[in-house]
């Protein structure tokens, strides 16, 4: 009795597997679609997708788009130059910041401790909103149309990361190793440069991993504070331009000539696809070594809100 | 116990002289500090006096406080035309929807993904957390790539070989509720269900054991174990969403309509009226306005739904 028992269930929990599997597989393939039906679309003849659409069986494959990209965009070129360049420098002052900031916070017996963690508490729970940010940057600092309007506002610390960072350094770099070192004669920074640090590496990773793709991913700073220096778009602003550039030439196109015959002798379609493509290809490079250490982060910070 | 003698012998003196030596000791870690509090005050505080705008009549040569004082008129005007109850309703409506659906599916994708055995487990998780990581701008193209009027695939590849006429996507309002949710979660269930099935996974594996040998289905065993188990969680995640109501996805709901004026009634909310205020028609008075407005009421939403939370459970709260 209780061996057929066990054997109904069993064959029950296959049918539960298979289910479950179905479904899951049914949603991986929704989350994926949008972007084959992006790649196939970059392949395909620019003609060919005037004429039928974007498809996910094309017609007639072309590499046209990708070879006008590496051949004349140099527009597309520098964009990439310029977001790998704020990415970097963006990830690694991100990091100084956070990191000098959090572990000064999580000295215990620090003077006026409390008021200090308070003001970086505050900027999560009341903001001046675009508005009076957007008047302090372009009056005050006059960053408009600078390379620093890309780096500077909003992305390069947040009290969240802070706050994330510094519980780590409490509970995960205990107070006796840091005193201990200390009395070795290293002097503070020393001590937080050769033991800290190297304790807090995971959260480091994760937070150098948010601030990395919150930087290559960003396109508002650019749209608002990139007015006329448009070569120092990024690669989300150059795509953005392109939507803008590309619906401005199809809304003129039967009243102006120039107009119509730049747009038939640039594959314009296919051209904006591969510039997304390539938009999203560095994201989908790291993105298997880079998952465990995401998926980290987010629970770490699920715990605290 | 060596340091509790040691300062009972020290003499007045030699308190004060130590307690100069340990304040010099934090001296290096004022100066790690600042290089931070310096970015946070140039880029959090400085602009708060700006909110005063939302009470002026902002002209660029007297700016901030040169220009003269406008009391609420400002509000008035704001309140006087349709847009502020579009806004608030498109944000709060949105927001709400986006809670209620995006809540459901996570729930049910972290069991589901709880309960799968196979390796491809992980390769579901990666899939679907990878729509997380891509920028609006390209999402914008992603959806623009069905929904393009001449070129995009639901129109040639579904609707024409049905015999359908074409739908102008980008004009029609009617769809854009569902358009706007759907990609709302296509986007952010990955991520969402993360939080969820960690929670899962740190339960007590004897539940299930028991449940079992008693015979309890899996259906059972979810709805009598594992929601139950899961409620707190769900409780302050929702809490916590609640408290960001008023803010919106400036990303979906600008760059995936790609700021079509038809669809205004249908995609403004606050944070798109605030930027179009601001950047594209220059009316400076109303976007500030509406950010003081926002501003506001988010602050005091926030510190609600942290009450809250701390009330259910301290650890879980902000503050």
């Amino acid at each position: 009795m209780r061996l057929r028992n066990s054997k109904h269930m069993s064959r029950n929990n296959k049918m539960f597997q298979i289910i479950c599997n179905g479904i899951m597989f049914v949603l991986s393939a929704c989350a994926i679609i949008p972007m084959l039906l992006l790649l196939i679309s970059s392949f395909t003849d620019n003609d060919t997708l005037i004429r039928n659409g974007y498809s996910f069986l094309p017609e007639k494959i072309s590499f046209y788009a990708y070879e006008y990209v590496f051949q004349s965009g140099n527009s597309i070129i520098s964009a990439y130059g310029i977001s790998v360049a704020l990415t970097v420098i963006g990830t690694c002052s991100s990091l100084i910041l956070t990191t000098l900031l959090a572990y000064a916070l999580s000295k215990k017996d620090l003077p006026g401790k409390t008021i200090l963690t308070f003001m970086v508490f505050f900027t999560m729970l009341f903001n001046g909103g675009l508005v009076p940010t957007y008047i302090n940057y372009t009056r005050v600092f006059d960053l408009k149309n600078t390379f620093m309007a890309l780096l500077i506002p909003g992305l390069l610390m947040n009290g969240f990361n802070v706050l994330l960072m510094k519980s780590y350094f409490v509970t995960g770099v205990p107070t006796e190793i840091l005193e201990a070192a200390y009395i070795d004669g290293a002097k503070e920074f020393k001590t937080f440069y050769l033991v800290a640090l190297p304790l807090a590496k995971p959260v480091v990773a994760t937070i150098g991993l948010f601030a990395g793709i919150a930087y290559w991913n960003d396109w508002q700073n650019g749209y608002i504070y990139l007015t006329t220096r448009t070569d120092l778009y990024s690669v989300q602003n150059l795509l953005n331009r392109m939507i803008q550039n590309i619906q401005f030439l199809t809304q003129s196109g039967s009243s102006n000539t120039n107009a119509s015959v730049g747009l038939s002798t640039i594959p314009s379609v296919s051209v904006q696809m591969a510039v997304a493509v390539i938009g999203i290809l560095p994201i989908i490079v790291v993105y298997p070594f880079i998952q465990n250490s995401f998926v980290k982060g987010i629970t770490l910070g699920g715990v605290k809100g | 116990m060596a340091e509790t003698t040691g300062a009972l012998g020290l003499t007045a003196a030699q308190v004060k002289s130590k307690k100069m030596k340990s304040l010099k000791r934090f001296i290096p870690i004022y100066v790690m500090a600042l290089p931070g509090l310096v970015y946070l005050f140039i880029n959090n505080y400085m602009p708060l006096p700006g909110l005063v705008l939302a009470f002026k009549n902002y002209n660029v040569k007297g700016g901030i406080w040169g220009s003269p004082w406008a009391g609420l008129s400002n509000f008035k005007y704001l309140f006087a035309t349709q847009d502020a109850f579009i806004i608030t309703r498109n944000t709060i409506c949105y927001n709400l929807t986006f809670i209620v659906i995006n809540t459901f599916c996570a729930i049910a994708v972290a069991i589901i993904l709880s309960e799968i055995t196979s390796k491809a487990k992980k390769f579901y998780q990666s899939a679907i957390l990878l729509p997380h990581l891509i920028s609006a701008v390209i999402i914008s193209y992603l959806v623009y790539a069905f929904l393009s009027t001449e070129n995009g695939f639901i129109n040639n590849a579904i609707l024409k070989p049905l015999g359908q006429e074409f739908i102008s996507w980008y004009t029609e309002k009617k769809y854009w509720p569902f358009i706007l949710v759907i990609v709302n979660i296509w986007k952010s269930v990955g991520y969402s269900c993360i939080i969820y099935l960690s929670t899962i996974v740190g339960f007590d594996k004897g539940y299930y054991e028991a449940a079992a040998i008693d015979g309890a289905t899996k259906w059972q065993q979810i709805t009598r174990i594992t929601i139950p188990l899961l409620k707190p969680t769900i409780i302050m995640l929702v809490l916590m969403s609640v408290g960001r109501i008023f803010y919106s996805d400036f990303g979906l709901f600008y760059q995936v309509p790609r700021n079509s004026g038809a669809l205004y009634s249908v995609t403004n909310t606050i944070d798109t009226y605030v930027y179009r205020g601001l950047l594209e028609l220059g009316d400076i008075t109303m976007s500030a306005a509406a950010g003081f407005y926002q501003s506001l009421v988010g602050f005091v939403l926030v510190l609600s739904a942290n009450l809250f939370v701390r009330k259910i459970d301290r650890d879980s709260a902000l503050f």
